[in-house]
This record gives structure tokens, sequence and C-alpha cells, in this order.
């Protein structure tokens, strides 16, 4: 049996495996794909104390490597639920049930779709989710990006250099990505910023055409474009738990100190309720659940 | 078995041609996802003799990635006897993996 199983293996996840470590405690990790989470796809991070410039999935490497020096184990596959049993919890995925005196749920966040008409079936076909993968198809041609957050920016900066045009379209008529990312991509010629305005119909045929674009006032003009690369926030993975975890309406875990409904069951990082989503935010989550599990598993 | 490196030259005898289902991981370098994915398909190849995987970066191998019309990467696409049965974009766990090859 183990100390504690934490599911998902990304910043706030292997945090919490490194703190549980070097408290001596049984630590299985359980990631479905790879290690990292979301910041795999980040080229450059600039915000995370003392790492000055580091990419994503270098940072996510580091990340896995310390946890494994310090004994954690790691498996790779999906988790499809958890059954409270009181004192010990199992944890079930794809092959097995494992059993643990704790749970951390550190599952992040995917990214949220548009919605629209088409969107599923387009992804490969000129509807992305991640510029840095993608961007390179679309060397000297006109692509849009859709959102006003940081990732949102950043994409259409990385984008900026590969395309020859890129449209930033944006729902209000202000970002709300950092000061810095939005000066430097106002900056940028070939970027031109649609604001007030949403994506309101994909066209195509077996791939993207064009999009239609309508603004606050109604008025709707279609864009000939390459690729569509949507940077609209993210939505919590928090499925496999809504049968008896307590979650807001959009599937967040809401609880202070890192705790859930269920005693023993504690949330960390991007999948809890809470304010400031970042890297660091992940890694202090990490920390504080493991404190709560000690402080539960020494009573 | 290894992970072979598939190509223009070598993609009908490796892929189209092969008596056992394959895995062609179509990818690049420069594809922070498809690195992390690497490792799972290290480990498949090594566990099982029952399929292939066959690996093709995109930017040495444009004309095959532009013939099964690739432009999100990683992009996972399954064979078996010489025909496309299954195709997924994007970080997959090894169990979705080798369903999609039949092998569980």
């Amino acid at each position: 049996m183990y100390d504690v199983i934490i599911i998902g293996g990304g910043p706030a996840g292997l945090t919490a495996a490194i703190y549980a470590r070097r408290a001596n405690l049984k630590t299985l990790v359980l990631e479905a794909t790879a290690c990292g989470g979301q910041i795999i796809i980040t080229p450059d991070i600039e915000n995370y104390p003392a790492a000055m410039h580091i990419s994503g999935l270098d940072f996510a490497s580091r990340l896995e490597s310390q946890a494994n020096e310090l004994g954690a184990e790691i498996k790779f596959e999906e988790v499809s639920g958890i059954n409270d049993r009181g004192v010990e919890k199992d944890v079930f995925t794809d092959s097995n049930t494992y059993v643990g005196k704790t749970v951390i749920i550190a599952t992040g966040t995917n990214a949220r779709k548009l919605g629209l008409p088409g969107e599923e079936a387009l992804v490969g076909h000129g509807v992305s989710y991640c510029a840095t993968c993608d961007g390179s198809f679309y060397r000297g041609r006109v692509v849009a990006v859709n959102g006003g957050g940081n990732t949102a920016l950043e994409d259409a900066l990385f984008l900026s250099n590969i395309a020859e045009k890129v449209y930033l379209i944006h729902r209000r008529d202000q970002f709300r990505g950092d000061a810095e990312v939005v000066e430097k991509v106002k900056a940028k010629e070939n970027i031109e910023l649609i604001l007030n305005s949403q994506v309101t119909k994909l066209n195509y045929d077996n791939k993207l055409n064009s999009i239609e674009v309508t603004d606050k006032d109604g008025n709707k003009q279609n864009l000939d474009i390459g690729c569509l690369f949507i940077a609209i926030g993210r939505t919590p993975a928090t499925k496999a738990f809504a049968n008896n975890i307590k979650m807001l309406d959009e599937g967040y875990i809401d609880g202070e100190y890192c705790h859930t409904n269920i005693p023993g069951i504690f949330v960390a990082g991007d999948c809890r309720n809470k304010e400031v989503r970042q890297l660091v935010t992940a890694a202090s989550d990490g920390a504080l659940a493991v404190h709560e599990v000690l402080k539960l598993l020494n009573n | 078995m290894n992970i072979i490196e598939g190509s223009q030259e070598n993609f009908e005898k490796e892929v189209l041609r092969a008596n056992v289902p394959v895995l062609v991981d179509f990818n690049a370098s420069w594809c922070p996802p498809c690195r992390a994915l690497h490792p799972t398909l290290e480990a498949m190849a090594a566990d099982s003799d029952d399929y292939k995987i066959v690996t093709v970066d995109v930017d040495s191998e444009k004309a095959l990635a532009a013939s099964y019309d690739i432009s999100s990467i990683p992009c996972l696409i399954v064979f078996k006897d010489g025909v496309e049965t299954d195709r997924r974009i994007g970080l997959q766990p090894r169990k979705r993996l080798e369903k999609m090859l039949g092998v569980r």
C-alpha cells in the first residue's frame, strides 16, 4: 500500500512527489501520457524563479528526473476513478487498481474547445490547440489565433515568425496576458488584432477554408486562413472524479489548503479552484498538499 | 523490436507490406509533445513483436508526410495489411495506442 498516490505527473503532481519522498512516504505517481502536462508545449519559461530561460520540455524532464532520483514510482497509466474506503482509497487505472492511504488529484486542465460544428473533425486539418506543434506547417501562409491570455499572445508571437500574417481574435478589447507580452504583440507588423469579436463559424470541406468572425455589434466578416489556433482557456481534467469529489459547475475542485470533500483525498495545481494558475502556484500546491497529507498520516 | 525510421524509400516495405499491424508516428524534432511521446514508443517497441513502430520525420520526409495529409503532429496512424485503420493526433496513453493496434 502506498502512503500517497498522486494522479497527474505535471508540475503540481511531481512537486508533491518530491516533497512526499523527502518525507519518506511511499509514493506513486500515475501519469496518463508523459510527465510535464501543459508545460511541455511552452517553448520558453521566463517567469519561474531562478530558472531564467528553460524550455517547458526540459523543465518537465528535470522535474521527472528529480522525482525519480528521490525514489518516487512513476507509472504511465490513465486513471478512471477513485473509491473511498475510509483509511484506504482505491485508484483505478486503465490496467490496474492501486491502494493508497491518501490521494492527491493533480490532473490539471485540457484546452477549451470553441464548441463549433466541425471543430473536432478539423483537428489536423486546419484547427489546432498547439501552435508550437503545428505552426511550421503554415510557413508563409495566413493563420489566426483565438484568445486573449498569455497562451494566445505567445502563440501569435511564435506564429508571426513563421506565417505571413496572423490574425489575433479576442472577444474583449483588453488582453488578459502580461503587459510585456501584449506590447510585443502590438509591435509586430504582421499581427492584425481583431478585438471585441468571436469566431462564430468554421467554413470547411475536408479541411478548414475560412472562419466567420462576428463583432459585438453583430457585424460579420470571413477570413481566409490556413489554420485556426485556439487558445481560449482551459477546462479542468476532473471528469474521472465527478461521482465522488465535489466540484464547481466547470469542474474545478474547490478546497482550502488543497482539501476536497473527502478526508485523505487532496487536490493540487490547475484543477483546483483558485485565482492564479501558474507554474509557481502549481509547485506551491504540490508542497502544500503533501503538508496536509503528512498532518493526516501523523495523526 | 527496435523503432524503424520510416522514409519514402522503405515505407512500402516496412509499413504497407508488413505482416503485423504498424503504428506510424509522424513527428519532428522541434515538436515538444512528439519528443515527450518518444519514450512510450521506445518502450512499446522493446516490449512486443506483435506490431511494428515506424517513425517518420516530417521535415526530412516532406513528400511522404504530405501524401498522408499531415498538418498536425504527433500524428499516429495504424496500418493493417497496407490500409490505414486508425489515426489520432497528440500525446496518447500507451494503452490507447495498443488498442489502436488491436493488441489488447
